[in-house]
């Protein structure tokens, strides 16, 4: 437990703290091509500053509050300037938080139904199939959860070009051939969500065919006897007992449909969308790594998903009570 | 092809069994870095060191580690193989040793140039140079009857006849990728404006002006001769469009030009006449519109002194003269005596000679290129005016730059 | 189940055949598409001028003299020793399975029976850490680990992965075991066996197709993983995915992605022969009788 929890209040601290003044100092610099003047951290200044206060200067919620985060001051400023909702709406989306928040939010409700209903579906065709086709059914099903994202974006990214295999055909199809899915925001967008339902269809799918194989089949024989057709044993047999899984599945897609990073960066669609996880990456990825404003915004992504898990939690809360 | 690479591959170890066995050590050694052949050849050579141990981890992503790793007492890596952007990560956290005295007891014959000084103190060595300049293709320019471009106003005018003769649609080439690609095309075009990053002697940055915008309208202007989806293409991207004879003029790195003109991934007509040419000026200025880069070592600081002595004459030994031989001279433009440069390497060289600045060895500039890389795209999608999204740059490195302490 | 289908009406037999018939496309066609072009240059599979050279093969006799070359395959495995890092994750992978269905079989047992509220509690805070984005963790743990030496061992990142996976490997069993009556094992109870007894005997010949898929995800969660494996494990020790990763090339140079595609492919083999071994398990289930729910 301990190994679990050290490093949520690591970070936790660390969002609340930002670094030492930096004392900086005009030297020269001289590397194969010449020199010139340039600046540098004066270490003997800022170690006496670091070995003051090790954890930095405290911030409180100052890097919560800023711009790169939730940036009340521009918030607040946009509200007092603009007049109109449309207008208020387009200045927001030029804040990073909320034009990461924007992506994020529409492809977790997007994706996550879609992706139940589709594992549904598939998971119920393919316990319908014959035994002996199974096998590979489900191997098949689970391809595109299996390749790693690392290399299926890669072909998928390119099979969507424009010059693509997908890409050509979409061309074809829509009659348009300077159509490209990369260069235009609503394409990346739609192309995220299909690739995220494609990508996780596969998870619904076996969780609940598992849970078919669980089924009762004296209740399906008596329902069946009692002239229920298909629809109606699906409806009032399957369903229901399918109902914890379901809930099981749709916390699990919330929560990792709401750190969608992956796709963005195997698309290299942060042009045209960004989201919370994607953020940090940013963050921690540059030559310089803002330890702290990553940290801020991990805590806001586990507030962001504490609040989308909510009703699923008091859900099961209650089921625990009645026990 | 992959044969001849493995018979080069075995003759290699065997020449380096032979010259690298003058190097003697007494500590161990542990090396972290980027991975690529250059640097494989690099960690080869200290490795070849007897009497200690010497371990190398070479990955994408030294840079996320090498810092964690330095930062331990004693430190799980004694040298660590950055660039100019990259050592400054280092010096803000303090964890990498002056070699001044190193230098002076062990290192007396590796030459003065080699040596990165920042106030007066030596900070790394350096091995080999990089820079961004123009491929072009021979054929494409010979048919329209153009000059080889020196300026992008040149390329642009260049671009418009390929356009016209009905040769390729979107006939030039970029990394502008949203992110770091971007970013580093900002500062080339920043830097050709002759604009400075910040006001003088602090942090504070200063690139809403006219020389930005000027950068950014030259950067809207290229990507009209770019196929649409420019913002997703990185140099991978961007090198295969010209292998597959798409993009006839481009701005491209060094380190690749030799996959560009090697006879894999393109039709003869298209690689023998991929052509390097020097670095491009652009809007009358005498600066060019790119970036000089260095590879160099360092050795940490919390380690023994031992270790140190160990970690400096390993890794002099593994970027002297020895390691070049046939297979090694190709992978980079190495910065050791005794080097030939290929064709391929004209360009870093004619960048070298044209004045091209090196990259800002500045402790805050990984905040500005990471606020440029994220906020420029929009301009580029006709989202908004350039002054906006310098406005947006500046403003998000400045809270950046307040949360690391640069900026109060 | 067979029988089953011969009673449906020909309108559902062909809806069913439909949906799967257009799921299999959209599943297997990129696979498929990358198995075949695992055999051509990267000239070819990634071409920027027509997608058809994929099929056709043009720069791949150009460059190789065939239609079909091996070089990806060769170079992987061969130039590579791609076979390092597939026999590391196979380590990593079974470790983090056997353990995490360890834990969460006893534990997600143990929640699911339970009538105390800290179940509830507990598995609130496993969602917590599973909420946090795996980059942020691993930078947390990252100067503990070269503080005390742990970096870059192979059991250091079994214990990560299986931390991270926990909270789910417990969520999805409790939900498993839920499905079982209680009744079941309040039975045998009854009859006199112990609490360990009745799940040995009773719960566990059930478990299975629930056990089978959890085991599943942790094994594609160990054997997927980047961000934990790429930053916390030395050159030797390597998984497939950073070794992967390491083909596709930086911004300065330029790296051979077919390696990455052909190696990608050939790991996938023993998967397929993997999922066909233990479907037998998910499909076996529950027989009719067992359960009188």
């Amino acid at each position: 437990m301990l190994f679990i929890f050290f490093p949520i209040i690591s970070v936790v601290v660390q969002s609340f703290h930002v670094e030492h003044e930096q004392v900086i100092r005009s030297v020269e610099t001289c590397d194969l091509f010449g020199c010139k003047q340039s600046t540098t951290i004066d270490q003997e200044a800022t170690a006496a500053l670091r070995a003051e206060s090790p954890l930095g200067q405290f911030a409180g919620l100052t890097t919560y509050l800023d711009r790169n985060h939730l940036a009340v001051d521009e918030v607040g400023a946009t509200w007092n300037r603009t007049d109109s909702w449309r207008d208020f709406g387009s200045q927001m989306l030029n804040l990073p938080f909320y034009k990461a928040m924007g992506f994020t939010l529409t492809y977790t409700f997007v994706v996550t139904p879609l992706v139940i209903i589709l594992g549904f579906v598939i998971a119920v065709a393919v316990n319908s199939a014959t035994r002996v086709l199974r096998g590979p059914l489900i191997f098949f099903s689970l391809l595109p959860m299996m390749i790693t994202p690392l290399v299926g974006a890669l072909i998928l990214f390119w099979m969507v070009d424009a010059r693509g295999i997908i890409g050509t055909t979409l061309q074809y199809l829509a009659g348009d051939p300077n159509l490209s899915v990369k260069a235009s925001t609503p394409l990346m967008w739609i192309m995220l969500m299909v690739y995220g339902v494609w990508h996780s269809a596969p998870f619904a799918f076996i969780v609940y065919y598992a849970g078919l194989q669980t089924v009762s089949q004296d209740t399906l024989e008596a329902a069946r006897v009692d002239g229920a057709s298909r629809w109606l044993q699906i409806r009032h047999v399957i369903i229901p007992h399918l109902l914890p899984l379901t809930t099981f599945i749709a916390l699990m897609q919330l929560m990792d449909n709401f750190r969608v990073f992956e796709p963005i960066v195997s698309f290299a669609a942060n042009a045209h969308a960004t989201s919370l996880s994607w953020a940090i990456f940013n963050d921690l990825g540059g030559e310089t790594r803002q330890l702290s404003s990553a940290a801020a915004t991990s805590v806001l992504t586990i507030i962001g998903v504490a609040i989308l898990l909510s009703p699923v939690l008091v859900r099961t809360w209650r089921d625990f009570d009645r026990k | 092809m992959f044969l001849k690479k493995v018979a080069l591959a075995s003759a290699l170890s065997i020449t380096a069994g032979a010259a690298f066995a003058a190097c003697e050590i007494s500590g161990n050694v542990s090396i972290v870095g980027n991975e690529f052949p250059a640097i494989h050849t690099v960690a080869n050579g200290a490795a070849a060191c007897t009497g200690g141990e010497v371990k190398a981890n070479l990955t994408a992503d030294h840079q996320k580690i090498n810092l964690a790793g330095m930062q331990g007492n004693p430190a799980e890596y004694t040298s660590a193989i950055i660039a100019n952007s990259s050592i400054v990560a280092l010096m803000n956290e303090d964890v990498i040793r002056p070699l001044d005295d190193l230098v002076a007891a062990y290192g007396q014959d590796i030459p003065k140039n080699q040596l990165i000084t920042i106030d007066g103190k030596i900070m790394a060595v350096a091995f080999m140079a990089n820079a961004q300049t123009l491929a072009y293709r021979k054929d494409v320019l010979e048919e329209i009857g153009v000059e080889v471009p020196t300026t992008y106003e040149e390329v642009l005018e260049a671009a418009e006849k390929i356009r016209a003769a009905g040769i390729s649609q979107y006939p030039v080439g970029g990394a502008y990728a949203a992110g770091w690609n971007l970013a580093e095309e900002f500062v080339n075009m920043y830097i050709g404006h002759g604009g400075e990053f910040y006001v003088p002697g602090s942090a504070e940055v200063a690139i809403n002006n006219e020389q930005g915008v000027a950068a950014l309208n030259m950067m809207k202007a290229l990507t009209e001769y770019m196929n649409p989806d420019f913002l997703t293409h990185d140099s991978n991207a961007t090198g295969a469009e010209m292998e597959a004879g798409n993009v006839m003029m481009m701005n491209m790195w060094g380190s690749r030009m030799g996959n560009l003109m090697d006879d894999e991934g393109a039709e003869e007509q298209v690689y023998s006449n991929i052509t390097v040419g020097g670095p491009l000026t652009v809007g009358g200025g005498t600066t060019p519109a790119s970036t000089l880069w260095w590879d160099g070592w360092t050795v940490a600081k919390n380690i023994s002194d031992e270790d140190a002595v160990a970690t400096f004459l390993a890794m002099k030994n593994g970027t002297s003269p020895a390691i070049l031989n046939e297979e090694t001279m190709s992978q980079a433009v190495w910065m050791i005596e005794g080097y030939t440069p290929a064709p391929v390497n004209d360009g870093v060289f004619a960048a070298i000679a044209a004045g091209t600045t090196s990259y800002p060895m500045l402790p805050y500039q990984g905040l500005l290129h990471t606020a440029l890389g994220d906020n420029l795209s929009d301009f580029l999608l006709g989202k908004e005016s350039a002054e906006q999204a310098l406005a947006d740059v500046e403003a998000a490195y400045t809270t950046a730059a307040k949360e690391k302490g640069f900026l109060q | 189940m067979s029988s089953k289908l011969k009673r449906q009406p020909p309108a559902v037999t062909f809806l069913i055949v439909t949906i799967l018939a257009i799921w299999m496309l959209l599943a297997a066609f990129p696979f498929l598409w990358t198995l075949w072009g695992s055999f051509k240059v990267e000239g070819d599979f990634f071409s920027k001028a027509n997608w058809a050279n994929a099929l056709t093969g043009t720069l791949t006799a150009a460059e190789t003299g065939g239609r079909f070359t091996g070089d990806g395959y060769h170079g992987a495995w061969i130039q590579e020793e791609f076979w390092r890092a597939a026999w590391n994750s196979v380590i990593v992978c079974f470790f983090v399975v056997t353990i995490s269905l360890t834990l969460g079989t006893l534990g997600g047992y143990a929640l699911a029976r339970s009538t105390y509220r800290y179940a509830f509690w507990f598995l609130l805070a496993a969602l917590i850490f599973r909420a946090m984005p795996p980059i942020t963790l691993v930078s947390g743990y990252l100067p503990v680990f070269f503080q005390w030496n742990l970096w870059g061992h192979t059991a250091t990142t079994i214990i990560v992965l299986v931390a991270i996976n926990q909270p789910f490997t417990l969520w999805m069993l409790h939900s498993f075991f839920k499905n079982i009556p209680a009744e079941l094992d309040e039975s045998a109870m009854v009859d006199g066996c112990t609490r360990f007894q009745a799940f040995r005997n009773v719960i566990i010949p059930v478990m299975w197709p629930g056990v089978i898929t959890t085991g599943l995800f942790s094994f594609l969660l160990a054997y997927n993983d980047f961000a934990v494996t790429a930053m916390l494990l030395s050159k030797e020790n390597q998984t497939m995915i950073p070794k992967v990763a390491s083909f596709l090339g930086t911004t300065q140079t330029k790296g051979n992605v077919m390696f990455a595609v052909s190696s990608v492919v050939s790991v996938t083999a023993p998967l397929f022969l993997m999922i066909m071994f233990f479907q037998r398990q998910i499909v076996g289930g529950l027989t009719a009788g067992a359960v009188k729910g």
